[in-house]
């Protein structure tokens, strides 16, 4: 007689899994990636691959140490380590920093506190803010592109009104800033895909961007200008969008990204930093459990007692 | 008239593979025993009254209780008791069971006669007497359903919605025995003083609805409405929405608003007994799953094994072990059977022979808080913190997120990409809740 299997129901379930999800964010930052390395040349490149082989290699490491079931596979490490990557200055010394950034964001971030769906900060912003406060001098070694690395500073860190970079430019990334984070189309075009495969929503990095813009409008700023340059995109459709380390429900998206655009205006505007995204990211990580309670729906056909 | 139709929020569309809608109902033939379990049934066991050795007919009653929330079961074939034995139940449950050699006769109770529903009462007793349960796949006692006591509703609400893919055992009665339901509805309004009727039906089955449609003309008491086909229409309280714009109060009951609701398959069945005396003792199944060939709609005597079954729809060269799962219902609601010697029971309105491709069994991977658990929910619960409390037994916080309020339905786990075993976390969790409880007193 054969052996049937006994389980609960349901005993069907949609095509979805969390590689295939992780791949999708891979697909959608393939073309960020690209851009970079025509722009800023071999040396993105260089930084993407060590970034990515040391994440992974990282997140091996430690199951392999921690007697841990495999998790290399279901692909977020390689996430982070791209998205890490486009987090970095293009200069040679982010290659050895990347290195660094990959163990803080996959050991120290992520895997101590229980690998996947258990960190409470986004890794790659936790580990740009590391490597930001601990060598504050190489991650703001900005470089113009097409200049094999002449020094120049990123648009929100330049005063003279005369320097800064048409709309169009920053459109399309021609200006200094870290590897991922100049090209507002390519990030838009892979943040359009993900809406489109319906990985991300689209409440988050739209209810960010126009906070973003409100409030910088408020403190005096250039909206347009805000909202295209700097580290806001990526970090919009990328990193406040990681499912770990934002809120579940529809309310608590709105009121998390509503919370991130009022900081990064703010930071920007008053901080001593000119880059306010990944600050913000790991403020608003904080409170996202908060947010959760606070934002769970009302189960149908609850009543007052 | 009603026509506002209510969406509930959540839920997901499924790909319905309804391969035996076109299928038209055969009789199954007669097997040379059944086995009649003495618990098909939400409520108290039944208590064999025949014992080795008896004769039995079509129609007899082998099996009552006392209880109130119980029914009465009958034998659909003549023949000889074999054995009376013990068995243990899906739910761990013991219960006894009746075993019948079959004698080819299919000789009827002499004494079977129509039954008296001159008033509500009566009809409340016929319904009980005739051994009728919810035919949807819940299995609860129909004329403990229908007692409303005092409480008039102001809606029968006819469940013809069928969401789970695979079933079209409801669907096929509409087409071929749309008289009988309409009998039955109009029945159950004359007896029980409802004012009103509403047949939900979903789009894709428009055949259907254009006969519910017609028939409707001729009683402007009933009335069908066409419901977008999206998972789990079907389920009791999303049905009521839909239709009535009333919410079930958590913890509550249909009547609590008004509204008592019947499978279309019930109505088609009570009325059937009135007219004719025959107890249920047979009802329409949906045959189907890639592990057998002869898949379709089989009128089936309650009792015939799994195994008759499946050597009956087999494929020339299946074999037993091709099989994976076998459900009792739907994918997404239904319950594995543990063997081939199981019976078929009141309550299942399909056997599924499931092959390992027809199914997910990916393992169980983290939870990464995607969140499309609570976005798909259609009870607005938060699925991943209950199955998160219900593997740390935390009954405090299982109460907290209103975990009783759950139905079940599955659809949190069929969209969790991390292939997590949430509605099994529910049934635990729940369980822990329930002990609790009652240990609290």
């Amino acid at each position: 007689m054969g052996k049937l299997l006994v389980a609960s129901s349901p005993h069907i379930k949609d095509k979805s899994s969390t590689s295939r999800i992780m791949l999708d964010v891979i697909i959608a930052l393939l073309p960020t990636a690209i851009i970079s390395v025509v722009y800023f040349s071999y040396i993105s490149a260089l930084i993407i691959v060590v970034s990515v082989s040391s994440s992974v290699l990282f997140e091996y490491l430690y199951n392999l140490i921690a007697k841990k079931e495999h998790t290399e596979w279901d692909l977020s490490c390689v996430v982070t380590g791209l998205i890490l990557a486009l987090n970095m200055p293009p200069v040679k010394s982010s290659i050895i920093l990347s290195v660094i950034g990959s163990f803080i964001a996959i050991v120290v971030v992520k895997m101590i506190f229980g690998g996947i769906g258990q960190n409470i900060f986004n890794p790659a912003a936790a580990a740009r803010i590391f490597l930001t406060v601990s060598f504050s001098s190489l991650m703001t070694e900005y470089v113009a592109p097409f200049t094999d690395g002449i020094a120049s500073a990123t648009p929100l860190a330049i005063v003279d009104a005369d320097k800064l970079p048409s709309y169009l430019d920053l459109f399309l990334g021609k200006t200094s800033g870290s590897l991922g984070e100049t090209a507002a189309i390519t990030l838009i075009a892979g943040g359009i895909y993900l809406l489109a495969r319906k990985v991300i929503s689209w409440e988050i990095p739209l209810t960010y961007i126009a906070t973003t813009a409100l409030f910088a409008f408020v403190f005096g700023e250039d909206p347009l200008f805000s909202i295209l340059s700097g580290g806001l995109m990526i970090g919009a459709i990328y990193m406040a969008t990681d499912y770990t380390t934002s809120p579940v429900t529809k309310k608590g998206k709105f009121i998390f990204a509503f919370g991130l655009g009022l900081m990064t205006a703010a930071i920007r505007s008053f901080g001593s930093n000119t880059e306010g995204v990944a600050f913000s990211i790991i403020f608003m990580n904080a409170l996202v459990p908060l947010i959760d309670r606070f934002t769970s729906p009302k189960t149908f056909g609850r009543v007052k007692n | 008239m009603i026509n506002k139709i209510f969406k509930f929020r959540g839920g997901v569309v499924l790909d319905h593979k309804k391969s035996t809608a076109d299928s038209p109902v055969e009789n199954f033939p007669l097997p040379k025993t059944i086995e009649i379990f003495m618990q098909q049934h939400i409520g108290a066991p039944c208590l064999p009254l025949v014992k080795k050795g008896d004769y039995v007919y079509v129609g007899q009653k082998v099996g009552d209780s006392e209880a109130f929330v119980s029914a009465p079961i009958h034998s659909g074939v003549s023949g000889q008791v074999k054995e009376i034995k013990d068995v243990i139940l899906y739910n761990g449950m013991k219960s006894k069971s009746i075993v019948i050699e079959t004698d080819g006769k299919q000789e009827v109770l002499p004494d079977l006669k129509i039954p008296d529903i001159s008033s509500k009462e009566l009809f409340l007793q016929a319904i009980r007497d005739c051994g009728m349960t919810g035919l949807g796949g819940a299995g609860f006692p129909t004329h403990v359903k229908l007692n409303t006591r005092d409480r008039i509703p102001e809606f029968l609400v006819i469940n013809a919605v069928e969401c789970e893919p695979f079933i079209t055992c409801d669907y096929r009665a509409v087409l071929e025995r749309s008289k009988e339901i309409f009998q039955g509805i109009q029945l159950c309004l004359d007896k029980l003083s409802i004012p009103k009727a509403i047949i939900g039906i979903e789009d894709d089955k428009m055949p259907a609805v254009e006969i519910l449609k017609d028939l409707c003309k001729g009683d402007s008491r009933i009335e069908t409405l066409v419901l977008k086909t999206k998972y789990p229409q079907g389920a009791e309280k999303m049905l009521i929405y839909a239709l009535t714009g009333r919410k079930v109060p958590m913890g509550g009951l249909p009547i609590d608003i008004g509204v008592v609701v019947m499978n279309i398959t019930t109505v088609m069945m009570i009325n059937n007994y009135i007219k004719s005396g025959m107890p249920l003792v047979s009802r329409i199944v949906t045959i189907d799953g890639e592990g057998i060939e002869k898949k379709g709609n089989y009128e089936i005597i309650f009792g015939t094994s799994i195994r008759d079954i499946y050597d009956y729809c087999k494929k020339e060269d299946g074999s037993e072990e091709d099989v994976t799962k076998i459900l009792y219902g739907g994918p997404m609601n239904g319950l594995t059977v543990r063997d081939f010697d199981r019976p078929l029971l009141k309550q299942n309105n399909a056997i599924l022979f499931m092959t390992k491709k027809e199914l997910n069994l990916e393992k169980e991977s983290a939870c990464i808080r995607c969140g499309r658990c609570v976005e798909n929910c259609p009870m607005s619960l938060m699925p991943l913190m209950m199955n998160k409390y219900a593997l740390l037994e935390d009954v405090e916080q299982l109460e907290k997120l209103n975990i009783s309020n759950c139905i079940e339905c599955g659809v949190c786990s069929y969209v969790c990409p991390a292939k997590r075993h949430l509605v099994q976390s529910f049934k635990m969790g729940k369980e822990l809740l329930r002990k609790e409880r009652s240990k609290n007193g």
